[in-house]
């Protein structure tokens, strides 16, 4: 059977998250900034209209919100999750055949779909999710990956598309024509540092990769390369990753609201952040067995002192228990702090993630009972109830301080519609 | 991932006896089953002010809302009119839709051609605290 692949992708996903629950933000300029309130990384169509880049920092276009009505949002991500999630899950009622590739997009294989138009198909899931969810998608269908992401990026740039652009019965001709438009940095799994180099090459559009000497595509860009260009003249190289996240490493880190050199406040931050490692960990019920801790300066500040440094601890049983993780996240933490420096970001990393199931299956003996009865996970578990039903930070542990002085910025962000029950909508009638 | 729940009695086999009650078992009950027909379509809100007072909405009730269910008429819907959202019965006449509230203190609100209206979601459920 041929692969075909739907790429789905959320239109402007934090802006169109903040309009479900503000229908006064419907055709107004808003931008959804990064953490700390930096710079912009979601601009709804009147604000790209507005010459608002992507990732232009914050102060530099204040003066927009008096001048244009500009709306500004700090990043939500309780609600954007929340939001992915839903949309993922409206997904899955059509295929199950889905990779989710990030917050804001998924592949789904329509292989097993019998349909006359997989145009009309692809309408069916646009309306879908945007009736259930109200979040606006683009689609592209092809059959690889890659070509999905190339009619994406027309169907984005092109309104006449209505949203869908299937290339499934598009000639060659046709496809190229696409090709020829679309510059080659544009190409999904090329990037910037691979495209300085074709550009010397004068390799610029996607058409011009499409038929470039293989041997040297894989020269410069090893096997990976080669396999972008067969997905280009429509072999399915890269198949759907079903890998959940599960298995692969947790991360928890953020930037400073203000730069710190102080061990107290760097290490409520790192147990912050184990705490929420932790917790992420516990909820897909695994235990990790590594935790790394990072720390570094601001590298963008050419007149301070620069340092970045990075630490790990083996366990010896794994472990899902904050209290062991904080332990450990300290000790790492001690060992690479120095003073006199001005942080910027510390983070923790889990890896070596372990499902619960696979850790009981392995120990299929007298101690698997203590084992599940352990102390410890009953404890952590009744924590993470009372948290789940009180709200986040009903018990919180010590180490992670009580002012957090360290903590980012997020003055303008909207209510936790979905995850919190203090911050519901309200509807007054 | 939806955790997957099993009710098994582990009889440990040194009691000997096995519980009666096991030939009983049942699933417990699940209020998100009840209430919850689909998941990703379904909202909660919180409903303020007494305009609904006589269809069981309270202030300080949280609404369940799906909406994934197209209106029918008489349904008790989420609308939003004129950038604001709003709780009324939804009635479906001839030529006609009317946003009608739930309280003789109110009128109906007759939607005109210039307003812009949209029904957000349907109603399907209100969680009222009998003690508050």
């Amino acid at each position: 059977m041929k692969n075909i692949f739907a790429l789905v992708d959320c239109n402007n996903f934090y802006v169109s998250c903040e309009r479900i629950f503000n229908p006064k933000l419907e055709n107004k300029p808003v931008v959804v900034l990064s953490n700390n309130d930096g710079c912009c990384v979601a601009r709804s169509n009147e604000a790209k209209k507005l010459g608002i880049k992507m990732g232009e920092p914050f102060f530099k276009i204040k003066d927009l919100v008096e001048k244009e009505g500009l709306k500004v949002y700090s990043s939500n991500y309780e609600l954007y999750g929340d939001i992915s999630n839903r949309v993922s899950e409206t997904l899955f009622t059509f295929s199950p055949d889905i990779e989710i590739y990030s917050i804001d997009e998924a592949f789904v294989n329509l292989k097993r779909i019998y349909t006359n138009s997989y145009e009309d198909y692809g309408r069916k899931i646009r309306e879908r999710i945007f009736d259930w969810v109200n979040i606006p998608v683009s689609i592209g269908i092809s059959p690889t990956k890659t070509l999905s992401k190339v009619a994406n990026q027309f169907v984005k740039k092109d309104k006449s598309f209505g949203g869908v652009l299937s290339l499934i019965n598009k000639s060659e001709e046709e496809i190229n024509e696409l090709l020829k438009n679309l510059d080659v940095s544009d190409v999904w799994g090329i990037g910037r540092q691979y495209s300085k180099k074709l550009y010397a090459e004068n390799i610029k559009s996607a058409y011009d990769f499409k038929y470039s000497n293989p041997k040297f595509i894989q020269k410069i860009m090893t096997i990976n390369g080669l396999k972008t260009q067969n997905e280009l003249k429509g072999v399915s190289c890269i198949p759907l990753e079903y890998e959940t996240p599960d298995k692969k490493g947790i991360c928890s880190s953020r930037s400073f609201g203000k730069l710190t050199s102080s061990f107290k406040e760097l290490n409520e931050a790192v147990s912050t952040y184990t705490t929420t490692a932790a917790e992420k960990l516990r909820s897909q019920n695994s235990k990790c067995k590594k935790i790394t801790i990072f720390i570094r300066t601001n590298h963008f500040r050419t007149n301070d002192k620069q340092y970045a440094n990075s630490k790990s601890y083996n366990f010896l049983e794994p472990t899902s228990y904050t209290p062991d993780l904080i332990k450990a996240s300290k000790f790492l933490l001690k060992q690479i702090f120095k003073e006199n420096y001005n942080y910027q970001k510390v983070g923790v990393i889990l890896t070596e993630i372990i499902n619960e199931n696979e850790i009981q299956n392995s120990l299929f003996n007298i101690d698997t009972l203590q084992y599940k009865n352990n102390k410890k996970d009953l404890i952590i578990s009744k924590v993470d109830e009372i948290n789940k039903s009180l709200g986040n930070n009903s018990i919180i542990f010590a180490a992670n301080g009580i002012k957090k002085e360290w903590k980012m910025k997020s003055e303008k962000r909207s209510d936790r519609f979905t995850t919190n029950l203090n911050e519901l909508l309200k509807i007054s009638n | 991932m939806k955790k997957f729940e099993l009710n098994l009695f582990l009889n440990p086999v040194t009691a000997g006896f096995p519980s009666p009650a096991s030939d009983y078992i049942d699933k417990s009950i699940d209020l998100n089953e009840i209430l919850i027909k689909n998941k990703p379509a379904t909202f909660l809100v919180r409903a303020l002010g007494d305009s609904m007072i006589n269809a069981g909405i309270f202030p300080e009730d949280i609404l369940i809302i799906d909406k994934s269910i197209s209106p029918s008429h008489k349904n008790i819907v989420i609308a939003i009119l004129n950038g604001e959202f709003t709780v009324k019965r939804l009635i479906k006449e001839k030529n006609k839709i009317i946003l009608r509230p739930e309280n003789n203190k109110y009128k109906d609100f007759e939607i005109k051609e210039e307003d812009d209206f949209k029904i957000w979601g349907v109603v399907t459920f209100v969680i009222h605290n009998p003690n508050l």
